[in-house]
């Protein structure tokens, strides 16, 4: 009898994890289209001077991403609720934050880490100053990873209801505000020659504190929402 | 029949109540389950059965009373590795095969010596449907494989929620031989059944529940 260990089933759970974005990689396309068709249109709301748009670029980029994660945050546990596999993940014998630490950094890597891929493209779009462009992928490097970890918490505590997806919204949206403003905040800064180091160390405290406490607080609140 | 009165009962429930929104689902309920035993649960709809498994397997927390495991208080962390749940919605992934939702069976929860996912497969008689998506079988077929799943992790406690809803008559024959086997192999069973289908090899022990008006 083997009775399996942590690092089987983290495994385990993040090749099914995989292999099931795979197959539904249509929704996985999803965020990427809404953040380029809103970057997209900004150009034709306010006119294509480059001066207006390399001042609103950064801002704009991080806020249509940003949006575009949160679009796929209520699928995080949704089809688990469904299909009862979550219930099995609480039944299982390994430590329930854990393998939540493993569905939030899949959902990043297959949902958000697609949009830090197409920043550059974006930012071309915008006339985004080539200087800024690193900071813009450090900013939003350490900012998208948090918002998923600030998520999952609160996707865990809205899981139990039906038509969650706006009490979810608007849990979530307090929360990152202070990361939009520390990660746009160091692109404007870079963009008009300030220093720009402290926002983004602030933001990596933040995800520190985050990739600690975040899955823990995941794992109490979805005990919470299954009973 | 009668368990040995001088072992310690594989779980033990004492004075057990469960109360939602101040309203009692059922209880309170005294049983004990030995090793080797299978014992029925029967009830009408909404007297609690399904919730009663839950309590138990640790997903719901009890009210009042008590439950040892082994002679010792139920905690999660304790149970899981110890007890397999089956219920109504079987955790099944419909996009994956049945061989990789089994796969994924056996990482997350280890595996029995002497079986394979394949083997497993087999003795639920799935043979030759090792790599079919599951949303392209029969409900049926989808409870076989958790059947399958039951089989694979190393549970001694089997809580089952309905296991013969969906099967035909050969399945439900199927159930009774797993859960023979799985008796005579030092495990034990809590089976609920609204009472259309039940186990009947020998006499089973019955726990009756009433809804509590």
């Amino acid at each position: 009898m083997k009775p399996g260990t942590t690092g089987a089933a983290c495994l385990a759970l993040l090749r099914r994890d995989l292999t099931l974005t795979w197959r539904r990689r249509g929704d996985a396309l999803n965020p990427l289209l809404f953040a380029i068709i809103v970057v997209a249109l900004f150009p034709f709301a306010l006119g294509p001077e480059q001066a207006t748009l390399a001042h609103i670029a950064a801002g704009t980029i991080f806020v249509a991403l940003l949006l575009a994660s949160l679009l796929s945050l209520d699928m995080l546990f949704r089809s688990d609720l469904e299909d009862g596999s979550l219930e099995q993940l609480v039944l299982s014998p390994h430590p329930l934050s854990l393998l939540l630490a493993c569905k939030i950094a899949i959902h990043w890597l297959t949902t958000t880490l697609p949009l830090i891929v197409i920043a550059p493209l974006l930012a071309q779009l915008l006339y985004l100053p080539n200087t800024v462009l690193p900071v813009l992928l450090i900013a939003l490097a350490l900012a998208t990873p948090l918002l998923s970890l600030i998520g999952a918490v609160c996707v865990a505590l809205t899981v139990g209801m039906r038509r969650s997806g706006m009490l979810l919204t608007l849990l979530v949206l307090p929360l990152i505000v202070p990361a939009l403003i520390f990660g746009a905040g160091a692109c404007n800064a870079a963009q008009a020659g300030l220093p720009f180091t402290a926002p983004l160390l602030w933001l990596g405290a933040w995800l520190v504190l985050a990739l600690v406490m975040a899955p823990l607080a995941a794992a109490a609140a979805l005990k919470i929402s299954l009973t | 029949m009668d368990p040995v009165d001088d072992i310690t009962p594989l779980l033990q429930a004492s004075a057990l109540t469960y109360t939602r929104n101040a309203e009692a689902i059922f209880g309170p309920l005294d049983f004990s389950l030995h090793v080797g035993e299978v014992v029925l649960i029967e009830g009408d709809n909404g007297s609690g059965k399904t919730t009663l498994l839950k309590v138990l397997c640790g997903l719901l927390d009890l009210s009042s009373g008590q439950v040892l495991l082994h002679g010792e208080p139920l905690t999660l962390a304790r149970l899981s590795h110890q007890v397999a749940l089956l219920g109504h919605l079987l955790g099944l992934k419909m996009e994956l095969s049945t061989l990789q939702n089994l796969h994924f069976a056996v990482g997350m929860g280890g595996v029995r010596s002497g079986i394979t996912p394949r083997l497993a497969l087999a003795s639920v008689g799935l043979e030759g449907y090792e790599d079919q998506p599951l949303c392209t079988l029969s409900a049926g077929q989808k409870k076989r494989v958790a059947l399958a799943r039951l089989l694979l992790v190393p549970a001694a406690l089997w809580l089952l929620d309905e296991p013969y809803a969906n099967l035909d008559r050969g399945g439900i024959e199927l159930v009774n031989r797993l859960l023979d086997n799985h008796a005579r192999r030092g495990g034990a069973a809590l089976i609920t059944s609204h009472g259309a289908y039940a186990y009947t090899s020998g006499t089973p022990r019955r726990i009756a529940l009433r809804a509590s008006a």
